[in-house]
């Protein structure tokens, strides 16, 4: 039957079109824009775009944009872990509540995200009277940023583990714990080298996201120049000031990351087919 | 503790330049989202004056953003010392919803606490080709209009009031006649942007509308910044008082120990020295040796304030921007 009555996708020439408009669809939507960013940011020659990059404010708004990704990508890293072990290996009540629980902060938008942390621990807030009595300042300083930060990209690190760890299942941790081994060592021998790949490639998106972050920061951070000013709101603010090259500057420092990131991602997938080509292809994130 | 995030700090941020010398005082002021410059600009002029006046080095921080946002932040527990806002609603708010200021801020410095203000004009293209010079030829057939959507913006309110203004000055109390302008005015707009900066990007960028209708001091800026006159700025006969509102915020700059500080560097905006700066930044001021000086940039006009044309803040919004208010019954009808 299969060999007289082809698909309609195997017909060349709906294949060649079909291609051709994913490939132009990738160009116009994605690629050009990407390229537009450096050339604008270059357009004014390497001098300007120098001298906007190393701007003083600009400057502080790329160290503390490593720091808020330096603090969340550790912290999130040894909460997704944490997670994804307690969801796969143990049964309890309300395990898959709490499966489902990781997702909000994918499916609540950024900005939502910070109004809430805003609600919280606002001055006018439930936690914020009694932090403001004690001379405490989270929202618009950097913990409030590092905070709202670790929310939006908390679940990327367990969403990476979960079906990873379980779809290799426990025998080989069961294995360890019958030889009398301890539950470090376990972890260390047995479960880390397992899910190393998925970890790092968790650990990538993650510090994507916490690096370009803009909606959940921009209503934390109270937009003080050189002090919790990120990169993304830096852009924001030099395109406001009709400072278009200063702004294309900054932006490309952020697209040269993602870049990076895609670069990063890559070799790791690459990576992750080689350890797993035995078992089958999951269904990613 | 605290060390030990600042070396974390140090450590993470390899990049981040902090100045080596601390400042012996610190003040933040919040502004609205256009004025890093001017605040760049007279932040060192400031420096300069506090230090011949006390001895003491002051470090200025800025925050900028729109200016309900930045209102919304300082109730929400940003410390801000000073608030330099181009709208007054967002400084009464301040009090209302934060009672982190007296009612009466207003009347704490000169000319309603605005040591600045500016008004609402036109930006059309080179050589003026559809001669336009007063309200009354922007409901021409033949012009097409861009201006901010006074739903979502303060500036797009304030180009609305300007409107009305003059068309109260027209008609007087004939509110048919009143009405029937704004509904033509409304009509021959053909992008509402969301924003200032948007409407600005709109006509310049994307070259679309005969004429933007947006502050004095944008309008000046653009046609400064082309400067083979691609751009012309006409100011009409009436229009808009829109005052930019200065305050110390008590709450916080008591908390901060910085009152003394705050308050010089508002009333120090007031020297004809700081005037002369603003008007460079285009601004209209109050100095009468400076205004002097600017004659010709800054004509003469018949300026409305808020009182005049609606009665007081509350009323435009209740009566002009709320759902279902004048703004949406005049949008209806064409």
């Amino acid at each position: 039957m299969a060999s007289h009555n082809r698909r309609i996708g195997d017909q060349p020439w709906v294949r060649r079109s079909l291609i051709g408009l994913a490939m132009a669809l990738t160009i116009i939507l994605l690629v050009i824009p990407v390229v537009l960013i450096f050339v604008q940011a270059l357009g004014t020659g390497w001098s300007t775009f120098a001298g906007n990059v190393l701007d003083e404010y600009t400057l502080d708004a790329i160290g503390l944009t490593l720091f808020v990704a330096a603090l969340t990508v550790p912290l999130n890293l040894v909460f997704g872990t944490a997670l994804a072990w307690s969801v796969t290996r143990f049964r309890f009540p309300g395990r898959k509540l709490l499966i489902t629980l990781i997702d909000i902060p994918f499916a609540v938008s950024p900005v939502v995200a910070g109004l809430l942390y805003l609600l919280l621990y606002g001055r006018n807030g439930w936690l914020g009277g009694w932090l403001s009595t004690h001379d405490v300042q989270l929202m618009f300083a950097w913990p409030g940023i590092v905070m709202v930060t670790v929310f939006v990209t908390c679940p990327f690190v367990a969403r990476e583990l979960i079906p990873l760890m379980q779809q290799q299942g426990s025998e080989e941790e069961e294995a360890g714990v019958v030889l009398g081994a301890s539950g470090w060592r376990i972890f260390r021998k047995i479960t880390l080298p397992n899910i190393k790949w998925a970890l790092i490639y968790g650990v990538v998106l993650t510090n994507a996201r916490a690096v370009g972050e803009f909606g959940a920061v921009s209503v934390v951070s109270g937009n003080i120049r050189g002090e919790t000013n990120t990169l993304p709101l830096h852009v924001e603010l030099l395109y406001q000031d009709y400072n278009i090259a200063g702004a294309f500057a900054s932006a490309s420092l952020l697209a040269g990351i993602a870049i990076l990131t895609l670069i990063a991602k890559a070799f790791v997938e690459w990576r992750q087919s080689q350890t797993e080509d035995a078992a089958p292809e999951e269904g990613g994130a | 503790m605290k060390q030990l995030f600042k070396g974390l700090a140090l450590g993470a941020a390899l990049l981040s330049a902090q100045p080596a010398l601390a400042a012996d005082r610190e003040l933040l002021n919040t502004s609205y989202d256009i004025a890093r410059e001017l605040f760049a600009a007279y932040n060192e002029a400031f420096k300069k004056h506090w230090q011949e006046k006390t001895g003491e080095t002051v470090e200025i921080k800025q925050s900028h953003a729109g200016s309900s946002k930045q209102a919304q932040a300082i109730i929400q527990g940003l410390k801000a010392d000073v608030a330099t806002f181009n709208q007054v609603t967002d400084i009464d708010i301040l009090h209302q919803r934060g009672k982190l200021i007296p009612e009466d801020w207003a009347s704490r410095l000169p000319n309603n606490s605005s040591p600045y203000y500016s008004t609402m004009a036109f930006l059309v293209r080179e050589g003026n080709p559809k001669n336009i010079q007063n309200w009354d030829d922007l409901v021409r057939e033949d012009v097409q209009l861009v201006m901010p959507n006074p739903k979502t913006s303060g500036n797009g309110r304030y180009t609305y009031l300007a409107a009305l203004g003059y068309a109260q000055d027209q008609f007087g109390d004939n509110e048919d006649k009143v009405d029937q302008f704004m509904a033509e005015l409304l009509g021959q707009v053909r992008v509402f942007d969301s924003g200032g900066r948007g409407a600005t990007t709109t006509f310049v960028e994307r070259g679309i509308g005969d004429v933007l209708l947006t502050f004095e001091s944008e309008v000046l800026n653009i046609a400064d910044r082309f400067e083979n006159g691609e751009y012309v700025a006409v100011t009409p006969k009436v229009s808009f008082l829109a005052e930019f509102p200065v305050t110390w915020i008590d709450d916080y700059a008591e908390q901060n120990g910085t009152e003394a500080l705050a308050k010089e560097y508002l009333e120090h905006l007031y020297t004809e020295e700081s005037q002369r700066l603003l008007a460079g930044f285009n601004y209209r001021v109050h100095d009468a040796a400076v205004k002097a000086e600017n004659a010709d940039r800054f004509p003469d006009l018949k300026l409305l304030s808020i009182d005049d044309i609606t009665g007081g803040w509350e009323n435009a919004m209740s009566d002009h921007f709320s759902s279902g208010g004048k703004l949406d019954q005049l949008q209806r009808r064409r």
